[in-house]
């Protein structure tokens, strides 16, 4: 389906970090994941408190240093280069995934491959039989968190579904997202469904449900 | 009179045998026990199960191996457990071709296995993983109305770490984010070896500051190894 024709723009990935931000409030402690995920710091305003958290050991991580700044020993957990607002603290990788599998963070944003309309997430493998295994962090934030947003597009380059009654790929955790963005609209996982909380300028809810696989729910 | 301090790579290998289960801490290239592992491949023993975060980068022809996957590259790992091996990875291809084998398991549940050996606890319940692949095999119970399977605690023969400060007690402490892994590693290693970027007289590090004491730590070799490096 060409998108531009039917008169509406899909979100990039900076757009779905934005989106997201606007929904962090202040005085949350926030794990983001790697990919769209890490992107919404960029769109957290600074005087906003927002605590992010890394798996190897940071709470309180800033923005990506100016590069006369860099430090070789402050890294996310993607291994890019980091900065520290006022504040943070270091603690080992044990405590670190306490704060995590201890139910200490308010919101962990993942990447994600497909979403089902009950909550399961796969995110990590394409199939059961892939030599490489990427589980990460993934599977213990998505259990740990107090709630789990997921970013992602809203079909795959070819066109197929990503939000689906049943997942098939490999779970990464069952029933764990509360809400998705993606390149098209916000959804929120509820008792009965997916429940549409947003969708981009241009597009209609009928348009929106011809592109995903499992039934839309309006507010 | 206490002196962890060793005076040369060799007598920090002494002793590593065949078949021994070594944790390798570090994230990246932070925190990872880079001079230690050279010794390793230098010291020679073979037939080793890797305990290490990341089993490697991708792998691009003409790129010089290091570390890991130098040991894999050898053939001297049997096995590595790991929260991450990349398909592309010289690990990664050694496990599709055969030659050894890999348990990957979420990265907080490594951790957490490591500081239950580390702990004396033998095996814990945990809700990551259920109703996932890597639930498989394992013994499944529902506490709190949550579906959770038991993990085992996950001790090594060795523990080879890296720490920015020691003192010839073997106390230590870390720069910013390379504390990741190397303070649960070192609790958890039967013998833990210690490669520190600079040394200190004993008293030197307060009793406030210090992140691991040398009750954890067995040897203590110091290298200049420099700053960590970015991912090529």
């Amino acid at each position: 389906m060409n998108d531009t024709a039917s008169g509406h723009k899909p979100l990039g990935r900076s757009g779905m970090a934005a989106r997201a931000a606007r929904d962090i409030p202040e005085g949350w402690y926030v794990n983001l994941g790697i990919g769209v995920p890490t992107l919404i710091a960029n769109h957290i305003p600074p005087e906003r408190e927002v605590v992010l958290h890394s798996e190897n050991g940071i709470l309180g991580m800033g923005p990506a240093p100016e590069p006369h700044k860099e430090n070789p020993w402050l890294v996310n957990a993607s291994t890019q280069r980091v900065s520290l607002r006022t504040g943070a603290s270091f603690v080992h990788h044990a405590d670190s995934f306490a704060i995590v599998r201890g139910g200490h963070l308010d919101l962990c944003v993942l990447g994600g491959f497909q979403v089902a309309e009950n909550g399961d997430l796969a995110n990590w493998a394409q199939s059961a039989t892939e030599a490489g295994r990427q589980i990460g962090g993934a599977m213990d934030l998505a259990v740990g968190a107090k709630r789990v947003w997921v970013t992602m597009e809203h079909t795959t380059k070819d066109g197929r579904a990503r939000i689906l009654r049943r997942c098939t790929y490999p779970l990464t955790a069952a029933a764990c997202v509360s809400r998705v963005y993606t390149s098209l609209a916000v959804l929120d996982v509820t008792p009965k469904g997916f429940v549409v909380i947003d969708i981009i300028p241009g597009l209609s809810f009928e348009e929106l449900q011809a592109r995903t696989e499992a039934e839309l729910h309006r507010e | 009179m206490i002196d962890k301090f060793v005076r040369s790579m060799a007598e920090a290998m002494n002793g590593i045998r065949d078949g021994s289960t070594v944790l390798i801490a570090g994230f990246g290239d932070v925190g990872a026990p880079n001079a230690l592992l050279d010794g390793l491949i230098e010291q020679g023993a073979t037939d080793l199960t890797l305990v290490v975060n990341s089993a490697g980068r991708v792998h691009k022809p003409g790129d010089p191996t290091t570390g890991v996957a130098r040991l894999v590259e050898l053939g001297r790992v049997r096995k590595v457990i790991t929260s991450f091996i990349r398909a592309t990875s010289i690990a990664g291809e050694a496990v599709r071709d055969g030659r050894m084998t890999a348990e990957v398991v979420p990265q907080g549940t490594l951790a957490e296995r490591i500081r239950a050996a580390g702990a004396g606890v033998p095996a814990f319940f945990t809700p990551t993983g259920a109703g996932t692949l890597i639930a498989e095999g394992k013994e499944a119970r529902e506490y709190n109305g949550r579906p959770c399977i038991l993990e085992l605690a996950l001790p090594g023969d060795v523990a080879l770490v890296d720490a920015w400060m020691a003192d010839r007690w073997g106390n230590l402490v870390f720069r910013d984010s390379s504390r990741n892994f190397n303070p649960i590693m070192a609790m958890a290693g039967q013998l833990t070896i210690v490669q520190t970027h600079h040394i200190c007289d004993l008293g030197q590090l307060s009793a406030n500051e210090i992140v691991t004491p040398g009750i954890f730590v067995d040897r203590v070799l110091h290298v200049a190894a420099g700053d960590p490096q970015l991912p090529r």
